[in-house]
């Protein structure tokens, strides 16, 4: 039991390094855990691809051209890689928020960014996932990860983040 | 045609720093109106006894509306009819005075007395006895304040209305405040660690609906002012977003994207009879009701940028309002119903602007920044918005015609979102 617990800790600190998302919360605080692996033995599952730091899964956000919600083609081999992962993963789930930078109103930006993660959840039920995976949600211009008037800042907020559940 | 209001103004530029009692929060005027009326406002007897000077409120409230030149009364403090003599004050150029007293009555309660009086006429405009509790002083001030604004200028006063808007403290912190109109009287209606957007006043002054993002995605509530009691709107899957109450109370109008794109819904204040009336599959938002609640006005990108249209609650033809360069957003009807404040958006940057539906003429009334949100104050007079000063979000107004703004630093934070509540 211990052994599994010490996995899912590893599995979840991988996790997070994998993230690229600059202010999700769980990746603030990873330092004390990784004192604790010494008497791990070999993990007890095979290395899951999502957790594999070299994977185009390990990038969770694409980013969006202003007032535009299709998913870029630069960007649509790594959504293509998350349906495909949930399809052959049924049992995972994720979250898909949509985020606008501030040119527009406020209610423009969410209904923009709930478009965004809707053309990112179609794109990922192409890829194999099913509809019943994927929960959409937008955040408009509500949660910037960047807040000065300039377009170096609005890239990074007209974005849709997948979010593994 | 588009007309900017402000370029003429500029040459007029003055800016006040109007003297508050109260340094938490800070207000500039900037400009003025074109036919000042001069009024004197005597200093009550029994003014400096109180806590908080009641003049000081009047004085901020008139001169905030740009509509008033105060007059100097330079050592006359009369308090008493009596005691009135009108060529003083003839000398010193008002046409109107304001006397009379306040004290603390023995039940704990304040009574103020005033009479407002034509000048050039020698006659009583108004006379009459405010009383309040001790707490409430500032709206014995806005009371006398909407008085004589409206002896005076034919029009109805909102200086006892409130506002509403959220304040935003840094990532983490978010609260839902009323306040009086002129800023002062915050009160917490909500305060959580998630985003908070777009208030919306019922038609009575008692409810508010908003968007809260506390369970984790956008969800629609409607909260008693009075009672602090709170309910679910409307909670479906995807965003729930954008409340207008309809004029009678009796509905509103909701965004969902529970059937995909961001469509209009109408529904029942308990959440019930929902109904949807729009089906553009573009995104559709921002619903504003008309006076008459018949019409609806609503922001839809469905011409490939997002623009003003307008439809029937009935179900109708639906026909787009705004054309030109760039993007429009935020319409709301204003309360005569002849035409619709808006936010303007071109060459990167916001414009608070009008339009008249009769003539279709286009009014630029800001100089432009990031300003967002308008709304009507009930008497039309004025336009309550969001604008940035100094880096931080602020509360601003402007003049329906363009020729007054004020901007109101609210104590930390930025302010977002603020709306205009009804007369109570």
């Amino acid at each position: 039991m211990k052994k599994l617990l010490i996995s899912i800790v590893l599995a979840n600190l991988l996790v997070a390094c994998a993230s690229q998302k600059p202010k999700e919360p769980e990746a603030v605080a990873p330092a004390p855990v990784v004192e604790t692996p010494a008497p791990a033995p070999a993990p007890m599952v095979a290395v899951d691809p999502l957790n594999d730091p070299a994977s185009i899964l390990s990038k969770r956000s694409v980013y969006f051209p202003f007032d535009v919600s299709a998913v870029q083609e630069a960007d649509k081999p790594i959504v293509e890689a998350h349906g495909k992962y949930l399809s052959e993963h049924p049992d995972r789930m994720v979250r898909v928020e949509g985020n606008a930078d501030e040119r527009g109103s406020n209610e423009y930006n969410l209904a923009l960014g709930q478009r965004r993660a809707e053309s990112v959840k179609k794109m990922l039920e192409l890829g194999g996932a099913k509809a019943s995976q994927i929960e959409t949600v937008s955040y408009g211009e509500e949660k910037p990860v960047c807040t000065e008037h300039n377009e170096a800042c609005w890239k990074q907020n007209r974005r849709s983040d997948i979010k593994y559940q | 045609m588009v007309l900017h209001v402000l370029r003429g103004m500029v040459g007029l530029l003055l800016l006040v720093q109007a003297s508050m009692a109260s340094a938490a929060l800070s207000i500039e005027i900037i400009g003025a109106g074109e036919h000042q009326i001069p009024v004197a406002i005597v200093p009550f007897g029994g003014d400096e006894n109180l806590s908080l000077s009641i003049n000081a409120v009047i004085v901020g409230d008139l001169q905030r509306s740009g509509l008033f030149r105060l007059i100097d009364p330079l050592g006359k403090s009369p308090h008493q009819l009596a005691d009135v003599s009108y060529p003083d004050w003839q000398v010193r150029g008002a046409d109107a005075l304001l006397i009379g007293s306040v004290a603390l009555q023995p039940n704990g309660r304040i009574e103020a007395s005033f009479r407002l009086l034509d000048v050039v006429k020698q006659t009583q405009l108004v006379g009459q006895s405010v009383s309040a509790n001790s707490n409430q002083m500032r709206a014995v001030g806005h009371r006398i304040s909407d008085l004589i604004y409206e002896k005076l200028t034919g029009d109805k006063g909102v200086f006892s209305t409130r506002i509403a808007y959220v304040n935003r403290l840094g990532k983490k912190q978010y609260r839902l405040i009323v306040a009086d109109s002129d800023g002062y009287n915050e009160q917490n209606v909500l305060e959580q660690s998630e985003p908070i957007m777009s208030p919306a006043w019922s038609p009575d002054g008692s409810h508010l609906a908003y968007v809260s993002f506390e369970t984790g995605h956008a969800v629609v509530y409607v909260q008693s002012l009075y009672t602090g009691q709170r309910a679910v709107l409307a909670d479906f899957r995807g965003s729930n977003s954008a409340p207008a109450w309809s004029p009678d109370g009796k509905q509103l109008a909701v965004v969902l994207t529970r059937d995909g794109s961001s469509e209009i819904y109408l529904v029942r204040p308990d959440g019930s009879g929902l109904r949807r009336i729009t089906f553009s599959g573009a995104i559709d938002t921002e619903p504003n009701f008309s006076p008459d609640g018949q019409s609806l006005l609503f922001t839809s990108d469905r011409g490939g940028s997002a623009q003003i249209y307008t439809t029937q609650v009935a179900g109708g033809p639906e026909q787009r309002l705004t054309f030109g360069d760039g993007n429009n957003f935020s319409p709301h009807y204003s309360p005569d119903g002849k035409g619709f404040v808006y936010t303007h958006f071109v060459t990167g940057q916001f414009f608070i602007a009008t339009q008249d539906f009769q003539s279709g003429q286009v009014e630029i009334l800001t100089l432009g920044g990031w300003e967002k949100n308008p709304s009507f104050a009930p008497n039309g007079k004025l336009i309550l918005f969001a604008s940035e000063a100094r880096g931080r979000g602020i509360l601003a107004t402007v003049s329906s015609d363009g020729r007054v703004q004020q901007h109101m630093f609210t104590q930390s934070g930025d302010a977002r979102e603020p709306v205009w509540g009804p007369h109570l």
